[in-house]
């Protein structure tokens, strides 16, 4: 499918969603709660087949989170950026480690270094660093006793 | 400082049978497993068996970065050697935190925090030929123990 | 912060549970990989890694360098493949600050990079015979390895962690003696791996070990995120050399190489064909690097325009994926590193559980995991 028929595939499902104009693929921006309803349908509907996830990222833009899914469909050719806007007060994210096996591990280190809690995730705990370390990779991190700076 | 010939033999046959205990983190150890393999053959020197264990190993090559989660493991694999125990710090990540020192949150800056280090060997990664010269190193710096109880602490210099 | 709690793991069940740690120390050469498995006999019933005892805060560091600066640590992620990394992060700025490589660079990247895969499968295949059991693959695949690793010294200076691409192309020049080694170094290559194959592939006590062990089907390794051999293993045809081609690799003829049967002896059996075609890889640009610039001219302060990029490629164990996030400034505002181990590692318990302990190590001998980069 083109970017085109994508665009018009996600609008269908979500008509809030806005797009990213100007990038390397197509980007798109939706709100953490409508995000697991685009993603199934991504997954399973033959026209776009979604079937590999290559990188779920976790991005602070300071006002707010970004969960960042890297998609792309072994059959059709086509890749996909879709983008959920995460609350920064309240950092909540639903689950895809149904829809895609991978996304158990990626979900535990983006909740380890930034603190997304993903709902419904079968083993949510933190992956490199232990419960009582804050999260390393927000803009406000501070540790003054390790980091050594420049 | 004396050495007695009772010293001699006991530091002869320590110094020219070490036996490391296989512990690499990262990058290090793999000029490590160079140096044990066929071009740069460490087993001349006598570190032939690699122990696994390390109750049965007495030096303790800690070749890679050490980081806050892997420094209690470092320690007890230590405490769990028999004396006399030896420790060579091969690379620059485990003298001083090497290309991790600054801005890092998680990098122990140096393993002589959490053990007490014999050799240091500079280097990201030291070459085979850095390593064997450290184990000579080592070697001379065990010869010049001794076991026969001294009054003043043991003092080691290079000639 | 404890430093002396261990960690809280889901595994013990109920008061029969029997619970094993393998690692973080062991004797495999894989690194620091702790896992817990719970055993009925030996039968493995499930299998729980443990991470971040070598989490380097790589992506953090990044932020705090400049452009030029993040892909030295990259070296250090997976040590083997280094050139690849590094390569992998050359590329993604180079996307951002818009710039060319030349056609001289780009085939010295394509011949490096080859050289690189060629050096870590080896290296693959001696660990690998040392896991099963056998002790002298070790030391052939060193003494092989060896060799490529001193054609790496006389043009990049150092043999492990190369730090030979830079945004633009690469740092200096060939050797003068570059193309003269590596041509009278393929025929002894070529020689060798036969050896290998007399060594170790035919003999019946490895085949037993390996065939029918671990098996993953196409659909399951996708869903896993696996890349890289792994993947190509179980039918799934996942190479970005030819899906998504960089650096000119789509002039160069090679096959990607694909089995179906999804267990060990499928991985092992694409490792050793994929060992060939780096060769005709190199066979076939070694006499044919075109002259010109080795380096594009850039700007000494690197200043991306807001953005962001993804970089895939193709590592020795599958598919890095480098997500460099620009905000204008002088300093990458984030780095994400899509490591292939990563994924790679959570396909081991679907592959293990049912099986014995020992077939657990042949299915992380052949998936080859390099521990450093799924820590980061």
């Amino acid at each position: 499918m083109s970017n085109e028929e994508l665009k018009a595939f996600v609008s269908k499902i979500i008509p809030e969603a806005v797009f990213e104009e100007g990038g390397q693929y197509l980007n798109v921006i939706v709100d953490a709660v409508l995000v697991r309803k685009l993603l199934e349908e991504l997954r399973h509907e033959s026209t776009t087949g979604f079937d590999f996830l290559f990188c779920l990222s976790g991005v602070d833009w300071k006002t707010h989170f970004f969960v960042v899914y890297h998609l792309e469909s072994k059959h059709n050719k086509h890749i996909i950026v879709i983008k959920a806007k995460v609350n920064r007060e309240e950092p909540v994210c639903p689950t895809v480690s149904d829809i895609w096996r991978t996304a158990e591990l990626h979900e535990r280190e983006v909740f380890d270094l930034f603190g997304v809690k993903f709902t419904d995730h079968p083993d949510l705990r933190r992956l490199f660093l232990d419960d009582t370390w804050g999260f390393p990779l927000r803009k406000d991190y501070v540790d003054d006793t390790t980091i050594v700076s420049l | 400082m004396v050495i007695s010939s009772v010293d001699k033999v006991v530091n002869w046959s320590r110094a020219n049978s070490l036996w490391p205990l296989v512990f690499g983190t990262s990058c290090c150890a793999i000029e490590m497993m160079s140096a044990a393999s066929a071009k740069y053959d460490w087993s001349r020197f006598g570190f032939e068996v690699a122990r696994a264990s390390p109750r049965q190993a007495d030096l303790i090559i800690c070749a890679g970065t050490i980081v806050y989660k892997m420094a209690p493991v470092l320690k007890r694999l230590f405490d769990q050697m028999p004396d006399p125990k030896y420790v060579i710090a091969m690379g620059a990540c485990t003298i001083s935190g090497g290309p991790f020192f600054y801005n890092s949150y998680s990098v122990v800056r140096g393993i002589d925090h959490i053990v007490p280090v014999d050799v240091y060997i500079p280097g990201c990664p030291p070459r085979p030929e850095a390593l064997l010269h450290s184990l000579i190193e080592l070697q001379r710096k065990i010869k010049t123990h001794t076991v026969v109880k001294q009054s003043a602490p043991q003092e080691f210099i290079v000639k | 912060m404890n430093l002396f709690e261990t960690e809280s793991s889901k595994l013990v069940e109920s008061e029969e549970d029997f619970v094993v740690n393998i690692g973080p120390q062991h004797p495999s050469t894989h690194g620091v990989l702790h896992l817990k498995i719970k055993l009925e006999g030996e039968t493995v019933k499930d299998v729980e890694p443990h991470l971040g005892y070598i989490h380097r805060s790589i992506e953090k560091m990044s932020e705090a360098g400049n452009y030029r600066q993040f892909s030295y640590l990259t070296s250090r992620m997976d040590y083997l493949s280094s050139h690849m990394n590094n390569q992998a992060c050359a590329i993604a700025v180079e996307k951002a600050i818009q710039v060319e490589v030349p056609k001289r660079a780009q085939v010295i990247r394509i011949l490096m990079a080859e050289l690189t895969r060629l050096a870590s499968h080896q290296l693959w295949w001696g660990a690998m015979g040392l896991d099963i059991g056998a002790v002298t693959p070790f030391f052939i695949s060193f003494r092989d390895r060896e060799s490529i690793l001193e054609i790496f010294e006389d043009t990049c200076g150092t043999r492990l962690t190369m730090n030979y691409n830079v945004p633009g192309g690469v740092m200096l020049d060939l050797h003068p003696n570059f193309q003269k080694r590596v041509r009278e170094l393929l025929p002894i290559l070529k020689k060798n791996l036969k050896e290998y194959d007399d060594l170790l592939t035919g003999n019946v006590i490895f085949e037993e070990r390996t065939k029918g062990v671990g098996v993953i089907s196409g659909a399951d390794a996708l869903s896993y995120g696996c890349s890289g051999p792994v993947a190509r293993a179980s039918g799934v045809s996942c190479d970005i050399r030819k899906w998504h081609p960089y650096d000119g690799y789509e002039e160069v003829k090679f096959n990607e190489i694909i089995e179906t049967a999804g267990d060990c002896f499928a991985r092992y059996k694409v490792r050793m064909l994929e060992m060939w075609e780096s060769i005709s890889i190199v066979e076939q640009l070694i006499d044919n690097i075109p002259e010109g610039e080795f380096q594009a001219k850039t700007k000494n302060v690197l200043k991306p325009a807001k953005g962001e990029w993804f970089v895939r490629v193709e590592t020795a164990r599958g598919e890095l994926g480098v997500y460099l996030i620009s905000d204008g400034t002088a300093n990458p505002y984030r780095v994400k590193f899509r490591s292939p181990n990563f994924s790679n590692l959570s396909a081991l318990k679907h592959m293990a559980v049912g099986g014995k302990i020992g077939d657990l190590v042949a299915i992380m001998a052949t998936l080859d995991l390099v521990i450093p980069d799924i820590d980061r």
